[in-house]
């Protein structure tokens, strides 16, 4: 049972263009390198680039990352260094360092696509140097190509060309979740008797699944945009469903592949109800925080319409504004449809005058990014800050009341404090 | 190329950006691409900014590259200037958007924006954080004052000129900025400073200052040159085009902060204090103002004498340590270095007068491995550092940028002047045991319940591998910091140990000498010379082998 594409309408659409207050696609390496331990993600790229995955990860707690930075010097910009000799110097020395890394991503940047820097052609180069022993891939986590949560749709692109072709049956579950969370929906699906579950990102990146006709897509994150097109490219069946975020997504979401599985209403429901019932109670202190509060999202991970979905349906919330940084409505089509409408829609960012909208609102909480967190507390505005969304595991029906905790918490943190 | 995991400075960019943000009604148009607006959380997450930074972004993406990215820089430029009405204006680039040669500052000039308005060029692909933050606040001073230039040949102002206008001396403290290291409480502490010896601060820049009162800096007799690696060039140009001299010592640590006020009283012909002259057997002005002095020569920091002390800093911070270290601490220093490699001839030259080689880099990998190799004690450095000495099982105190949030913490902690040395004092020593603590635990720093990995007074740092308990003591060859990991004497219950068949046997009068060990440590005593007889296959043990075995464990 898939979610049919509703007729889309009511959702007030606002395209704005102007100041970005986003992360580029670099900072997916926070999470995906954790995804895949075996993997080491090199960033081609300037002081800047190093400078901003490490600002974003915090990184310093690592004793040597698996990602880093081949920062471009005037030398290579004048031409006198060879830029492929370097970086296959720079390769061969990291990768001595680190013989534990199977598939290395040469992470394209602005500088680097700006001087069309042909990082394909190295990583080609380089596999053929290190063959049968690692992987050499590349994407481009660019801030002129991409946007935050798009570095990781770029990278699991990449790794398309090395999954073989097979018809064989089954659902492939796509976007980095959190390992529990991931043996929690195999866990469901094994129960409802779905055969084969297999991921991508896998949790090895040399262990990757196979795709063809048999292949039904469950996207676990809503910024997969290309990764979705190539794998219906390569046969596979892309399922309509919402976002597995809240008792409800969650619900629908399972539901949905397990419905093309022909896994019978019946069966569904009594497995999945009780997990319903379950959240749902988790969800309840939450809701009794959120419920009535006027919210006003940020465009920042490309999560927010599926989030401002669970919020307002299932927490009672007052949508202001939903912004995301770009409108997949392929991608989005379920949760869009489950919207209340008339929601304030926006796309794009023209951060100084989405900020004057903010305060002429004056919502009860914003979700935003890092950068304009403390400014808005300041000015007497609650917020939640957006990037802990895409560290923790907030998918799936048991999480559902964790990632209402989220939202509740800074307006507990309020209601707590007494500093006069 | 260069492999970099992690670095100590952000681009020269960011550097403007701390100026940019430091100050007030400047405003900082950044031609950069969408992603480089990451700069942002450094303020408002580290340094708790309730304010978003003074910069707009022009966040220009691939489909501008097809267009017209100039329109995009000015209307980015007319916009803010429409919105944020700055009094200054700095126009600039990131690393990407020099590349595409825009020229935002050309565009910008040809805008008749009615404000000044200083185009920065800021290599981005050869210079850093640090290098930009100074240009920046060079430019900026030299765009505001150059029309104020005396022309040349015009005889330099008198910094005693006060003395005939009748006024208290004034000085312009230049330097501190956000992101620098407790610049906040620094500023605070030396006007404090200055206003007891009878002088004034004309102007506080970066940090707090208008461009009007950067205008005002020539008003002052003197510039007081906080941290150089921001203020240095802007203060050679002061002194240069307006003749301002410059005081250059950093008043951080008793001795620097003492030299600091015999050059300030010498720049500005101020009679200098009986306090402040070498003094005979009295108490010095600087034992009257700061503990470190009377601290550092009580009983129980004479367990700080030739403690092995690792630097690595930014220079200024990593040069002033070398010297509080060495001189005002008792320690040994063993390894003194920095990334500030605008400022490796000081550093070169401080780590020179300790006989030692400075380590000038920003590959925190090999910081780390010159720590080990230098078989540090107590390292004291960035919060990389920190990382680093807490794998390594060592002791660390933070002294420099780059900052993590604890680095600016709520309450009153300078690095410079007297206070600063009371602060400096507490968050050097406290990392380490303390000197009885300490005594207690070396006679016994074999035994295994002392190296289990817990400690008494750090909550944090307990190493991940705990030595192994069952092997035999690795005497002098130990590695070093081992005994960090000792918990406190204090925290030991006695253990009454049973007798086995084959151990080494306890005489009358080694009994009785046992008792007479203070109870918290006699288990221990215990311990130690059976382990000590056994090694040495003895069947009994009398007092004389209680203390042969205390002479052998106490080397």
């Amino acid at each position: 049972m898939s979610v049919s594409p509703a007729p889309l309408p009511p959702p007030e659409l606002l395209k704005e263009s102007g100041q970005r207050e986003v992360f580029c696609g670099l900072t997916s390496i926070v999470w995906l390198h954790r995804r895949m331990p075996d993997a080491f993600f090199l960033v081609v790229g300037s002081r800047t680039c190093a400078h901003l995955v490490q600002s974003a990860a915090g990184v310093m707690i690592f004793a040597e990352p698996r990602f880093g930075t081949a920062i471009l010097g005037e030398r290579d910009l004048a031409g006198l260094a060879d830029a492929n000799e370097e970086l296959d110097r720079l390769v061969k020395d990291l990768l001595e360092r680190r013989p534990e890394i199977r598939t290395l991503f040469l992470v394209g940047s602005c500088p680097s696509e700006v001087i069309k820097l042909d990082l394909a052609k190295a990583a080609e180069r380089l596999s053929a140097q290190l063959l049968g022993r690692v992987r050499v891939l590349n994407y481009s986590g660019s801030g002129i190509e991409t946007t935050f949560t798009q570095g990781e749709d770029n990278a699991l692109l990449a790794m398309m060309p090395l999954m073989a072709n097979s018809d064989e049956e089954q659902l492939l579950i796509v976007g980095t979740l959190a390992d529990a969370v991931e043996d929690r929906f195999r866990l469901i699906f094994e129960r409802m008797g779905i055969p084969t579950v297999r991921c991508l990102p896998p949790r090895r990146s040399t262990e990757l699944p196979p795709v063809g006709k048999g292949t039904r897509v469950l996207l676990a994150q809503p910024f997969l945009s290309a990764t979705a097109r190539a794998l219906q490219h390569r046969g596979a069946t892309l399922l309509q469903a919402p976002y597995p975020f809240g008792v409800e997504g969650s619900r629908d979401w399972m539901a949905a592949a397990a419905g093309a599985f022909g896994v019978p209403d019946a069966r569904i429901a009594e497995v999945l109800d009780p997990l319903v019932e379950r959240g749902r109670r988790a969800l309840e202190p939450h809701r009794q925080v959120l419920v009535g509060k006027r919210l006003f999202l940020l465009p920042d991970s490309q999560m927010e319409i599926p989030l401002a979905r669970f919020l307002a349906r299932e927490c009672g919330m007052e949508l202001v504004e939903v912004g995301t940084p770009y409108l997949d409505r392929l991608l989005m089509a379920a949760d869009l449809a489950l919207l209340p409408a008339g929601t304030q829609l926006s796309e794009g960012q023209d951060v100084d005058r989405q900020l004057e909208r903010v305060r002429a609102e004056r919502p009860d909480l914003v979700l935003c990014g890092l950068g304009l967190a403390n400014p808005l507390e300041a000015e007497g505005i609650a917020t939640k800050w957006s990037i802990e969304l895409v560290f923790s595991p907030i998918h799936g029906c048991d999480q559902a009341g964790d990632l209402a905790e989220l939202f509740a918490r800074p307006l507990r943190r309020r209601a707590l404090l007494q500093l006069s | 190329m260069e492999l970099t995991l992690w670095t100590y400075e952000g681009p020269p960019h960011v550097g403007a950006m701390r100026i940019a943000t430091s100050m007030e009604g400047v405003h900082y148009v950044l031609h950069a691409p969408q992603g480089d607006t990451y700069a942002d959380l450094l303020f408002t997450m580290i340094e708790r900014r309730g304010k978003r930074p003074p910069v707009t972004y022009t966040t220009f993406q691939a489909r501008d590259l097809g267009g017209d990215t100039a329109e995009l820089v000015q209307r980015s430029i007319r916009e803010a200037v429409a919105r944020f009405r700055p009094e200054a204006l700095l126009v600039g680039e990131s690393c990407t958007a020099e590349l595409i040669q825009d020229q935002p500052g050309a565009l910008a000039a040809g805008m008749n924006l009615g404000v000044p308005m200083v185009s920065l060029e800021l290599p981005a692909y050869s210079k850093k954080e640090n290098w930009g933050a100074a240009e920046t606040f060079y430019q900026l001073v030299r765009t505001l004052l150059k029309d104020q230039m005396p022309p040349p040949g015009t005889p330099k102002p008198s910094p005693s000129r006060w003395r005939a206008e009748g006024r208290r001396p004034r000085v312009n403290l230049l330097g501190p900025s956000l992101l620098g290291f407790r610049c906040r409480d620094d500023v605070i502490e030396i006007t404090r400073l200055l206003g007891e010896h009878g002088i004034d601060v004309a102007v506080v820049a970066p940090l707090g200052a208008r461009p009007a009162d950067l205008i005002r800096l020539p008003s002052a007799d003197a510039n007081v040159c906080l941290y150089p690696e921001v203020a240095g060039p802007a203060c050679s140009w002061l002194e240069r085009s307006f003749g301002l001299p410059v005081v250059r010592t950093v008043p951080i640590g008793i001795g620097a902060t003492a030299d600091f006020l015999r050059e300030l009283h010498a720049v500005l012909d101020l009679e200098l204090p009986a306090e402040l002259q070498a003094t005979d057997g009295r108490p010095s002005e600087a034992e009257r103002r700061s503990r470190l002095p009377w601290y550092s020569r009580s009983v129980d920091s004479t367990y700080l004498t030739g403690k092995r002390v690792f630097i690595f800093a930014d220079a200024t911070h990593a040069i002033a340590a070398a010297r509080i270290a060495s001189r005002e601490l008792g320690f040994q220093v063993v390894g003194l270095g920095s990334y500030s490699r605008e400022q490796a001839r000081e550093v070169r030259a401080a780590a020179a007068e300790l006989g030692l080689e400075a380590l000038i880099t920003d590959d925190y990998l090999a910081v780390e491995k010159a720590m080990g190799e230098a078989a540090a004690e107590l390292v004291l450095g960035t919060q990389m550092e920190r990382h680093s000495a807490k794998r390594l099982g060592l002791p660390c105190a933070v002294i420099s940028s780059p900052l993590h949030v604890q680095d600016v913490p709520a309450r009153y902690a300078p690095q410079m002047g007297w206070e600063g040395a009371n602060v400096i004092f507490d968050s050097w020593v406290h990392p380490l045991m303390m000197g009885l603590e300490e005594h207690l635990i070396g006679m016994f720093r074999h035994d295994f319940e002392f190296v289990d990995g817990h400690r008494s007074h750090l909550g944090d740092g307990a190493p991940s591998m705990a030595p192994a308990v069952d092997q035999p003591p690795p005497g002098d060859a130990a590695a070093p910091g081992l005994e960090r990991e000792a918990t406190t004497a204090t925290a030991v219950a006695i253990q009454a140990p049973p007798t086995v068949a084959g151990e080494p046997s306890w005489m009358p009068d080694g009994e009785a000498e046992l008792a007479k060990i203070p109870f918290f440590v006699r288990g221990k005593v215990r311990k130690n010379t059976e382990a000590f007889a056994r090694e040495r296959g003895l069947a009994s043990i009398d007092a004389e082998t209680l203390y042969d075995a205390k002479a052998h464990f106490s080397r």
